[in-house]
């Protein structure tokens, strides 16, 4: 439907005005149509439309150029087309510099038109989506929507949004689950910088040289395969923020480019030798405890106390016992939607198992859980069978049975999905445990088709 | 009981008007008269050496008969609005009178060998797709819709001398509701 972009033709010819209207409405536009500048201008003053098409000369003191700077003084962004019958390189060169989006000479082409018209509202389209889906993300992200009672969560959150506004260096612990990018996305999104980038990675994911370049970015021929310049993820937050998962897990050579940038808010691109200065809102986060690995000497300490600015610590969630009820009530909620599954409730039975598990794998655990009792949920309430599968892995990780005439790979699969139980599904955790690298332990549970 | 009315002037040939007036009497299930018209030499412009299709349509308006549901004219001579080179036809969106041009549609003004049948199509298709404009229809993003915008000749020759289900529905209502 084209009918919802409104186009303003203005012209103090009449048969003009209303022909050139009369065929953009054959095209399914809503046309409004202006007989001289000044009813231009007081139309567009209640209206923003989605192109206006502008005719050069008119009489009364007003022109197409000064019609068109009206307009643009209320609409900064606004498409305007002049159109004239009297072209000349100097009203063309004005009529750009004025910001026109492109000057045609009537009569036209029907064809050149029609595409002129079909590349601004493709564009339209383009920027509405885009508004739309921002809107989306930051109602997806807002403190509102990180559930809890929990009186330390409370201040949290508290905390979080005092600080949204400031530029200082935010760390963020918490055991895998917890919600850290979550709270770090509410942070941004609360703050002066939503309307600007919000980029995330993760430093775990990538070697040491990798990551390097995915920070800073490399220059053309900086090492084998660098076939063109790119730009890293600090320049594409520029002006936003920078959320840096795993920091813990960085190598001691991205500790000091890391401590640099914090420091200097400038850093060079692999291979190069210009300086790049941004304007970046560091968030970082991590699992392990970072006091502890500074005192292990594996952190070092000047880079701990840059980030430790602002210091969130999320608790788990077994020392929020009181949120359990709460958070699988809105998944329930949340996913009947997703899951297109008719299911309200949860039983007191079913409670009393979610109450008295664990949670190693925390939030994120418990709504891989309550996704997983929907999807097998025969009825509207989700009870204590539906939920059977975290008793037994209690039971695995309380114990692990070996029964004999077992084989050693048998046992080997059997350790590491209850490991992987355990530590609710984390690779990294898991691998550390079973003593292991992360490559082994992917290649193992695909062997042994292991569920995760 | 009304009609739809496909009038022309003396000097428009006959076999493309036998074709757009079958056309459109399969297309909008209204039964079909003829109606001999004036030409359009009043319209003519002489800085521009065409027809301007405004007074046309004024024309018709005037010469429209009582029982006419609609009234569509074909013309040999070369239209055009103020604010474009030329127009295939043109119509009052969801008014009562349009009318199309064959001077583009035969393969002689693009310095071709004729060809009827190209020509025939081409004549229908705009048929269908300005009487669509009277009916209220606008331009269908379906490219082999009849109501597709055609701003050249390789835009008509793509799309089809049938109007798409959604357009086809669209019609059916507003023929309903007049």
């Amino acid at each position: 439907m084209k009918t919802h972009w409104q186009i303003l033709v203005v012209d103090d010819e009449e048969v003009m005005c209303e022909s050139l209207a009369a065929w953009l409405r054959e095209d399914g536009y809503a046309v409004d149509t202006a007989p001289s500048g000044r009813e231009a201008v007081d139309k567009a003053a209640h209206k923003d439309y989605a192109i206006y098409f502008v005719d050069l000369k008119m009489p009364g003191g007003m022109d197409g150029i000064e019609t068109m700077m009206q307009i643009r003084r209320l609409h900064p962004e606004a498409p305007v087309i002049i159109i004239t019958a009297y072209a000349t390189v100097d009203t063309a060169i004005t009529a750009m510099k004025e910001g026109a989006q492109e000057y045609i000479v009537k009569p036209c082409n029907p064809e050149e038109i029609s595409l002129l018209v079909n590349r601004i509202i493709k564009v339209k389209n383009l920027q509405r989506e885009n508004t739309i889906l921002r809107k989306k993300l930051s109602r997806q992200y807002r403190f509102g929507d990180v559930i809890s009672k929990n009186a330390r969560m409370q201040a949290i959150l508290a905390l979080a949004t005092e600080v949204a506004s400031l530029r200082s260096t935010v760390l963020i612990q918490g055991e895998s689950g917890t919600g850290k990018e979550l709270i770090a996305r509410a942070i941004h999104n609360s703050g002066e910088r939503a309307s600007k980038p919000f980029v995330a990675v993760s430093c775990a994911a990538l070697a040491e040289t990798l990551l390097e370049s995915e920070l800073f970015g490399h220059e053309r021929g900086a090492f084998t395969g660098a076939t063109q310049q790119k730009r890293g993820k600090f320049e594409m937050a520029d002006g936003g923020t920078i959320f840096l998962d795993e920091i813990g897990d960085i190598s001691p050579k991205l500790q000091v480019d890391l401590l640099r940038v914090l420091q200097d808010r400038s850093f060079y691109r692999v291979g190069g030798s210009e300086e790049v200065r941004v304007d970046v809102r560091v968030v970082a986060a991590t699992h392990v405890n970072l006091q502890q690995a500074v005192a292990d000497g594996k952190f070092r300490d000047d880079l701990f106390y840059r980030l430790n600015v602002i210091e969130i610590r999320i608790p788990p969630l077994r020392e929020r016992r009181e949120d359990i009820p709460l958070l699988a009530q809105h998944f329930v909620e949340r996913l009947s939607h997703e899951l297109g599954k008719e299911i309200g409730e949860i039983s007191e039975g079913a409670l009393k198992i979610l109450m008295d598990y664990n949670w190693p794998g925390n939030v994120r655990e418990l709504e891989n859980a309550v996704e997983r009792a929907m999807v097998t949920c025969r009825g509207h309430e989700l009870t204590e069978e539906d939920f059977s599968f975290l008793t037994q892995a209690s039971v695995a990780t309380k114990a692990l049975a070996v029964p004999a005439g077992m084989t050693l790979e048998e046992m080997e699969k059997l350790l590491i999905a209850a490991t992987l139980q355990r530590t609710g599904g984390n690779i990294k955790e898991s691998a550390a445990m079973l003593g292991i690298d992360r490559s082994t332990l992917y290649e193992k549970i695909k062997r042994y088709e292991i569920p995760r | 009981m009304k009609y739809l009315y496909v009038g022309a002037a003396a000097e428009v040939d006959r076999e493309a008007l036998t074709a757009v007036r079958e056309r459109v009497a399969g297309e909008f299930g209204v039964p079909v008269r003829e109606l001999e018209l004036p030409g359009v030499e009043f319209a003519f412009d002489a800085g521009r050496n065409q027809y301007g299709s405004i007074p046309v349509l004024e024309m018709l308006s005037r010469r429209s008969p009582a029982d006419a549901l609609k009234l569509l004219a074909v013309t040999e001579r070369d239209l055009f609005i103020p604010v474009l080179t030329f127009v295939f036809g043109h119509a009052q969106l969801g008014g009562r009178v349009a009318v199309i041009s064959l001077a583009r549609l035969r393969q002689e003004f693009y310095g071709l060998a004729p060809d009827r049948e190209v020509f025939l199509e081409r004549a229908s298709k705009e048929a269908l797709h300005e009487t669509g404009h009277t009916f209220g229809l606008v331009h269908c993003v379906e490219r082999r819709c009849a109501m597709s915008l055609s701003t050249s000749i390789r835009q008509i020759d793509l799309k089809d001398a049938v109007f798409c289900p959604s357009c086809a529905a669209r019609l059916r209502r507003t023929s309903r509701e007049s």
